[in-house]
C-alpha cells in the first residue's frame, strides 16, 4: 500500500515495522512528529521524557534490556543528549538503538545552525541520512540491523525539508522482532576506566568495520549519466543537486558516516568535474579533499542557511533566474507573533511597564523580545533564562539583580530549569523566576509535559506539582497567579524582586490554542465611547488594528479573551455578538 | 499535465497545513508522484507561511521556485503581493481577499500596502480574487476558509470534482466535514 507520509511519520512508520517497543524523545522542531506518530502504534511504549539527556537513556536502558528502541530529538537536543551519546558509543546495544537527529538549516524554528553529522564523527557513531520518506522509513529498519550488527547505537540524520516534507512511501510488514535475552555483561556496560579502556579498542575495530561496510553496502549508490560531470551528494541537498545538474553521475550517500571512501575515490576516478553538495558544512568535501581528490564545493556554495535547487544554479553556474518584479510597493515582514488569547501577553504588559531586565529561554514567550513587546533580553538555550539570571545578578549585584527576572516556560523548566533554580538557592542568589504555566509545551504544537498531567498518550498521570517543586528546593516565596490579572500579577512581580530571596512566580492560565480553552467570541469598539486613548494596543494584540482615526477588532483574528478590556478606561471594548458563523 | 507546482502562501494558523494535505491526497489519488513541503514550528504562530506542493512524474525537491508556480493560492493579501513573482508565465493565483495585519503594521513601523488586488490583477493575467471568509462564515465556520479556496482551486485543474471530494473526506474530521464540503461547494460554485 502506498501512502503519503511526512518524513518524520515516516520514522514513525520504519521504526513499527522494525519491531521497535520503545521510544522516547523531548519534542523540537523539527523532529517533534516522529514520536508524536510513534505514539499512535499500541505496540510501542512511547514517551516524552523531561529532557533529551533523559530520552536517551531511557533508550539506551531499553536496548540493553532487549528491546529495539528509538530516541529522536532536534539538532541542539543533541547538545543535552552529548553526554549518554558518548559512552553509550563505548558500550554498544544489546538490541538496536537509533538516534534520530533532526538538523535545520535556515533556523526556520531555532536558535542556531550546528550541524549534527560532527557528532557522529566525534563519537564514533555511523550516521544514515534519508533523501525522502521512502528513505526515512527503509533507513531506520535498516538502521536497526547495523546497530545489532556492529553493536552500536545508529544515527539517522534529518534536515527540516526531509523531516516537514510529504511524499510516497510503499508501507512494508512489520518483522517480528522478539525481546532478546538481557545478562548481565560488566564488561561492556559498566564503564569505569579499566573496562571502558578494553570497549574504546572495540570501538576502533568496530569504525574499521563500518567504513568497509560503507563501501559494499547499497545504502550509497552510484547514478551514472553523463561522466563530465560527478556530484557527490546526500539527503535534501540531492533532490536539490538532481534538479540542477540534470543527466550527469551522482555517488548518493546514504551513510554519512563513515563515508565509503574506497567507493567515493573510484567515482571520482571516472568523472571529469567533481562537485561536493551539501548544506551547511563542508563534511563531505573535507574529507574527499583529505583523500587528495579535487572537488568543487564551499569554494561556490554557502556554509550559512538553507539550500535550494535555485541557489545552487546561481553560485555553481552563475544562472541568476529572471524574474520581473512589476510591484513595486514595500511589503512589510510578517515576523510571528504570540496569538490573539495568549497568557504570556499579560505577562509582558506587566514586565515592560515595570522597565525589567529579562533573562529570557526558549518558548512562545521568546516571540516577547520581538516588537511591540521587546521585553527580553537574552535568549541562549533552554533553561539559561534561571542560570544566566543568577549571573547576571552575581555579576552586577544586588541591586541589578532586583530589577531582573528570569522567564521560563513550564515545558522548559522542567528541561532544564529546575537546575538553575536549585543553583540560585544553593548559591544565596536572589532571583525572581517567572513560570509561565500554560499547562502544555506550546512552541513545538502541544505535546504534555510532566507538568501537565497527562502522558503522550492523553492518559491521566502524575503532575509536578510546581509550587511544592519550587519549595523542596529550598525557594520559600512562591506565588501562584493569572497573568491577565494584571493588577495583581503587577503587585505580585514588585514585591518579589524586592525580597531578599529567591522568588518563583507561576504565571498560570492555559494556551489559547488549547482545545478546552473557550471565549465567547469576537470583541468589537464602540465607537461612541471609545476616546482613543489606544492603552489598548500597548499589549501588541495582532487583532486590533490601528486605521488612525478609530481602533478597529479584526474579528476574524479575536478570539474574545479580553485583555484589552482591562486597559480600556472608558469601557469601550464590548462583545461583537457575532461568533463567526459559529453555533 | 506533466507537473503541476502549487503553492499556499499565508499566516500561521490559517489552515494552510490541511489544505496542502488534501492536496497531496489528490495527487496520490491521480497516481502522480508528489512532494508537500510543510511548515512546522515557529512561523506557524502568526508568521508568514508557505507550503509546496509538487505533482509530476516524478518530483526531486520539494520546493518550487522563483518564476516557477503554475497555481499560488493566497489566503491573504499581503502574503498575495509577497509571492506573486513566484508565479510562471501564465499561471494562476487565488487571492482571498481578507487582510490581517503583520507587526511592523500595528505598531506604526510599516504601512499595509494599498489596492494589492487591483495591483496584482494589473500586472498579472490570471488572477482570481475571492472574498472566502464571508463564504466560510455562511458555511458554518470561519476557519473553512481553506477549503473554500481549494474548491475556487479545483474548479481551476484539469482534476475531477469527485476525486477533490473524496480527499477530502479522507483527510478532514469527520467532526467538521459537512461544514468543509459545504465550503468546498461553496468555492467551486462561487
Ligand atoms: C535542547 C532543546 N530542545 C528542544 C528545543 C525545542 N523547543 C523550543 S521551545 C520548546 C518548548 C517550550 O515549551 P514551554 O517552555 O512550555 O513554553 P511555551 O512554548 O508553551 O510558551 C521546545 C521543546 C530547543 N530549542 N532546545
Amino acid at each position: 500500500m502506498k501512502k503519503l507520509m511526512l518524513g518524520n511519520e515516516a520514522v514513525a512508520r520504519g521504526a513499527y515495522e522494525a519491531g521497535v517497543t520503545v521510544a522516547a524523545a523531548y519534542p523540537g522542531t523539527p523532529s517533534t512528529e516522529i514520536t508524536e506518530n510513534i505514539a499512535k502504534y499500541d505496540e510501542i511504549y512511547s514517551e516524552w521524557s523531561p529532557n533529551e539527556k533523559v530520552s536517551l537513556e531511557v533508550a539506551i536502558g531499553a536496548c540493553i534490556a532487549g528491546a529495539r528502541s528509538i530516541c529522536s530529538m532536534k539538532h541542539v537536543g543533541l547538545n543535552v543528549a552529548a553526554d549518554p551519546l558518548f559512552t553509550a558509543s563505548y558500550t554498544g546495544v544489546n538490541a538496536g538503538l537509533v538516534i534520530m537527529v533532526a538538523d535545520d538549516p535556515g533556523m526556520h524554528s531555532s536558535q542556531n545552525e550546528q550541524d549534527s553529522r560532527f557528532y557522529a564523527r566525534a563519537s564514533k557513531v555511523p550516521m544514515l541520512e534519508p533523501a525522502d520518506s521512502q528513505e526515512c522509513k527503509d533507513f531506520v529498519k535498516q538502521a536497526f540491523e547495523i546497530s545489532e550488527k556492529f553493536d552500536c547505537p545508529v544515527f539517522v540524520r534529518l534536515s527540516t525539508r526531509i523531516a516537514h516534507s510529504q511524499s510516497v512511501v510503499e508501507l512494508g510488514e512489520k518483522v517480528d522482532f522478539k525481546l532478546k535475552d538481557y545478562n548481565k555483561d560488566f564488561n561492556k556496560y559498566v564503564m569505569m576506566p579499566a573496562m571502558a579502556r578494553k570497549r574504546h579498542v572495540e570501538v576502533e575495530k568496530r569504525m574499521a568495520a563500518l567504513r568497509e561496510f560503507s563501501n559494499t553496502s547499497e545504502i550509497n549508490k552510484i547514478e551514472w549519466g553523463s561522466k563530465e560531470i560527478g556530484v557527490i551528494t546526500s539527503g535534501i541537498a540531492y533532490q536539490y543537486a538532481r534538479e540542477v545538474f540534470g543527466d550527469v553521475s551522482y555517488l548518493k550517500i546514504g551513510m554519512v558516516h563513515p563515508l565509503p571512501e574506497k567507493l567515493i575515490a573510484d567515482f571520482a576516478k571516472e568523472v571529469k568535474t567533481l562537485y561536493a553538495i551539501e548544506e551547511l558544512e563542508p563534511f563531505i568535501e573535507n574529507q574527499v579533499r583529505k583523500m587528495g581528490i579535487n572537488v568543487i564545493g564551499k569554494d561556490l556554495l554557502p556554509v550559512v542557511g538553507e539550500y535550494s535547487a535555485q541557489l545552487i544554479k546561481e553560485k555553481v553556474f552563475g544562472e541568476k533566474v529572471e524574474t520581473k518584479t512589476l510591484i513595486n510597493d514595500v511589503v512589510p515582514v510578517r515576523p510571528p507573533v504570540m496569538c490573539p488569547g495568549c497568557p504570556h501577553r499579560g505577562m509582558y504588559y506587566v514586565i515592560k511597564k515595570l522597565k525589567l531586565t529579562v533573562s529570557g529561554d526558549i518558548g512562545c514567550y521568546t516571540l516577547g523580545a520581538l516588537p511591540p513587546t521587546e521585553c527580553m533580553d537574552t535568549c541562549i538555550c533552554m533553561g539559561a533564562s534561571v542560570s544566566a539570571a543568577h549571573g547576571m545578578e552575581k555579576a552586577r549585584g544586588k541591586e541589578f539583580g532586583k530589577k531582573t527576572v528570569a522567564v521560563l516556560g513550564d515545558s522548559t523548566f522542567i528541561h532544564s530549569g529546575i537546575t538553575g533554580l536549585i543553583d540560585i538557592v544553593y548559591n544565596k542568589g536572589n532571583s525572581t523566576v517567572i513560570i509561565l504555566d500554560n499547562s502544555i509545551t506550546g512552541m513545538t504544537g502541544h505535546q504534555h509535559n510532566p507538568t501537565t498531567g497527562f502522558t503522550i498518550k492523553g492518559e491521566p498521570t502524575r503532575q509536578v506539582d510546581l509550587v511544592k517543586l519550587s519549595n523542596a528546593v529550598g525557594v520559600d516565596r512562591v506565588k501562584v497567579v493569572d497573568p491577565f490579572d494584571l493588577k495583581e500579577f503587577e503587585k505580585i512581580v514588585k514585591e518579589e524582586i524586592e525580597a531578599d530571596e529567591p522568588s518563583v512566580i507561576i504565571s498560570q492560565r492555559p494556551c489559547a490554542l488549547l482545545k478546552d480553552v473557550k471565549f465567547e467570541g469576537p470583541l468589537k469598539i464602540n465607537s461612541e465611547k471609545c476616546k482613543m486613548c489606544k492603552m489598548c494596543l500597548k499589549i501588541g494584540c495582532p487583532a486590533l488594528v490601528d486605521k488612525g482615526e478609530f481602533i478597529e477588532i479584526n474579528d476574524a483574528l479575536c478570539v474574545g479573551c479580553e485583555l484589552c478590556t482591562k486597559l480600556c478606561s472608558c469601557a469601550a471594548i464590548e462583545k461583537a455578538g457575532d461568533n463567526n458563523g459559529k453555533a | 499535465m506533466e507537473k503541476l507546482n502549487i503553492m499556499l502562501v499565508g499566516v500561521g494558523g490559517q489552515g494552510t497545513l490541511l489544505a496542502s494535505r488534501v492536496l497531496g491526497a489528490v495527487a496520490l489519488k491521480k497516481s502522480f508522484d508528489v512532494k508537500v513541503s510543510e511548515v512546522h514550528g515557529m512561523s506557524q504562530r502568526g508568521g508568514s507561511v508557505v507550503t509546496y506542493v509538487k505533482f509530476g512524474s516524478k518530483v526531486y525537491s520539494p520546493l518550487v521556485e522563483k518564476g516557477d508556480a503554475d497555481i499560488i493560492m493566497a489566503f491573504e493579501q499581503l502574503e498575495a503581493l509577497r509571492w506573486v513573482e513566484y508565479l510562471k508565465d501564465g499561471g494562476k493565483m487565488l487571492i482571498n481577499d481578507q487582510k490581517i495585519n503583520p507587526m511592523p503594521v500595528i505598531i506604526g513601523k510599516a504601512k499595509y500596502p494599498e489596492n494589492i488586488i487591483e495591483k496584482v490583477k494589473e500586472n498579472y493575467n490570471n488572477i482570481v480574487s475571492i472574498d472566502a471568509l464571508k463564504l466560510a462564515k455562511e458555511c458554518g465556520n470561519i476557519k473553512a476558509v481553506n477549503i473554500v479556496l481549494l474548491g475556487l482551486m479545483a474548479k481551476s485543474t484539469h482534476i475531477e470534482k469527485d476525486v477533490w471530494i473524496e480527499a477530502i473526506k479522507e483527510v478532514v474530521p469527520q467532526k467538521v466535514l459537512d461544514i468543509n464540503l459545504k465550503a468546498f461547494e461553496a468555492g467551486y460554485n462561487s
